[in-house]
């Protein structure tokens, strides 16, 4: 999966989290917590999501990786290089 | 084997269930009645539809709203917003005698009221305002502080600390007298900062949303599969025995049946101390109307009234007591006027009671319904005191009283609210065995579907 994959698969999963959300706005760089009012139940399921589609295992202590579209995208880019995307 | 066993399919126990299933656990409901709900049950009687638990959803927050319980619940369960339909209240009254406060789903129609029948009472109520705001959920030490000393510490006005006290003790306190500050303010917001709101359908569309989206996801219910035991071997749960004496294997347990019940389950437990259980039990007087209840002027959501200065929350002496009571009209909700549900609807108006247990089912079946008729009477005729009088419309009528409510939720007394203390961070002395529901801390439907929301992130999500 290029960069560009894995940010479209991380938007259909905060899609799946928050369903009312227009994610059309948003930004890479700011915080996904300031953007979406994500709370920590939320953030656990962004890593709940990425272990049942791709089984990737996420450590607790890496979770502060996901804080930002531009930080997800750059931590899971050598780990779903050479993934296929899930239909 | 299971990943999980759950006990009871009530809100609680769904919600924990879909939370496991969507994430591919193998999950089992067990529920001993031959339909889902719990305390949030229905029910057909004569050709109409009732609700047992249900008078309003709490919580409600707008669409878009992001914050507050019922935006996180939609986001765990991955419902969008308009599934459960809700429409909102149209106004309610906290009614004492000589005075009344309004309110609604909007925050400052209650402050101004307050403003207006309490004038000296403004910055104390305003302070009061602030230390719920700052109230941080997780501080069990904070949970714990008396209410009353609270409030009496904050508003000097008697009158307005009971007119506070009333609705939010009446949904959601299952303690005697006083009330745990931290639920105090979960009840605050809950009411007063978000509101009320219900689908037109009543409490069947949510709990059918929620069983539909279990078994979608693979989730496996069980009714007619009332719990044994638990079976217990070296500090762990081991596995359910039913009451057929089936027995399931499971990894972890999570059960809504309350404390004391649970505990009664467990195999190594040799004494349970049932004083501990709640003693708040209510009779619901259900009156079918042969017209809209607001063609009679009964036109508020929701009539919290008290008939003197003092509130008494306590379980009665007697069978029941209707000094207090919630009268509330499912009719009188801001419902889609498109929606042709709607004029099908009978004009309905329910009034809660407290109720005493053991006065209860203690009387023979003849004296039940002799006694079930007279304070169906007696409930009418305190609360037409504080709505308009609507007893010549009646064309038919219900009652369920706390032996009905046992019967549901299976809580020793019928304790609508479950034991006072509450066990907030779901466990138990097993490793493997957890409890979620009213007696872990939230009440009222959307509690109850964040109680096992977060039971599961909480302990049986992380491996």
């Amino acid at each position: 999966m290029t960069p560009g994959d894995i940010r479209e698969e991380i938007i259909d999963i905060l899609e799946s989290i928050a369903p009312d959300e227009d994610l059309s706005e948003l930004q890479d760089a700011p915080n996904f917590r300031d953007q979406l009012e994500l709370d920590s139940m939320d953030f656990l399921d962004i890593v709940m999501e990425l272990r049942k589609r791709y089984r990737i295992q996420i450590p607790e202590e890496e979770y502060e990786q996901l804080a930002s579209m531009q930080s997800t995208v750059a931590y899971l880019e050598p780990i779903m290089k050479d993934m296929a995307k899930a239909s | 084997m299971y990943d999980t066993i759950i006990i009871g399919a009530g809100m609680s126990g769904l919600a924990a269930g879909i939370r496991l299933a969507y994430y591919d656990r193998r999950v089992c409901i067990l529920e001993r009645h031959n339909t889902i709900g719990g305390l949030n049950s229905f029910y057909r009687l004569r050709g109409r539809d009732y609700d047992v638990g249900l008078h309003a959803v709490t919580n409600f927050t707008p669409k878009g709203e992001k914050k507050g319980p019922l935006a996180r619940l939609l986001r765990q369960l991955r419902f969008r917003w308009d599934e459960f339909a809700l429409a909102e209240q149209v106004g309610s009254t906290i009614a004492f005698p000589g005075v009344s406060l309004q309110f609604g789903n909007d925050f400052d129609l209650f402050r101004s009221e307050v403003h207006k029948q309490f004038p000296r009472q403004k910055d104390q109520f305003e302070k009061l305002i602030s230390k719920i705001v700052d109230y941080d959920d997780l501080n069990q030490e904070i949970f714990d502080l008396s209410t009353r000393q609270v409030l009496a510490e904050t508003i000097d006005d008697p009158l307005l600390i009971e007119m506070l006290l009333c609705p939010l003790m009446w949904y959601g306190n299952g303690r005697e007298h006083d009330m745990d500050f931290g639920q105090f303010c979960i009840m605050f917001r809950s009411i007063f900062f978000e509101g009320f709101a219900r689908p037109l359908a009543g409490v069947r569309l949510i709990l059918k949303k929620l069983v539909r989206k279990f078994r979608g996801l693979g989730g496996e219910l069980k009714l007619r599969s009332g719990v044994d035991k638990i079976h217990v071997q070296d500090g762990e749960a081991v596995s359910v025995v039913l009451e057929s004496g089936e027995e399931l294997l499971g990894r972890k347990v999570v059960s809504s049946a309350g404390w004391l019940e649970t505990m009664r389950l467990c195999d190594d437990v040799s004494h349970v101390d049932s004083s501990q259980a709640g003693q708040l039990s209510f009779t619901e007087s259900v009156s079918i109307l042969d017209c809209p209840p607001r063609d009679l002027g009964v036109d508020r959501t929701i009539v919290f009234y008290n008939d003197s200065e003092k509130f008494h929350w306590q379980k009665p002496s007697g069978l029941s007591d209707v000094r207090t009571g919630v009268i509330c009209s499912p009719n009188n909700f801001a419902y889609d006027p498109d929606d042709d549900a709607q004029a099908m609807l009978d004009g309905v108006v329910r009034i809660t009671s407290l109720a005493n247990h053991n006065s209860w089912s203690a009387l023979s079946e003849q004296e039940y319904a002799l006694e079930k008729l007279r304070c169906y009477d007696d409930v009418l005729e305190s609360a037409v005191r504080f709505t308009p009088d609507f007893r010549n419309h009646i064309i038919d009528t219900d009652m369920f009283t706390p032996t009905t409510i046992r019967r549901y939720t299976g809580h020793d007394n019928g304790a609508v609210y479950g034991a006072p203390q509450k066990r907030l961070d779901g466990a138990t002395h097993l490793k493997n065995l957890f409890i979620c529901g009213t007696d872990q801390g939230f009440v009222g439907i959307i509690g109850a579907i964040v109680s096992g929301i977060s039971v599961a992130n909480q302990h049986l999500l992380r491996d």
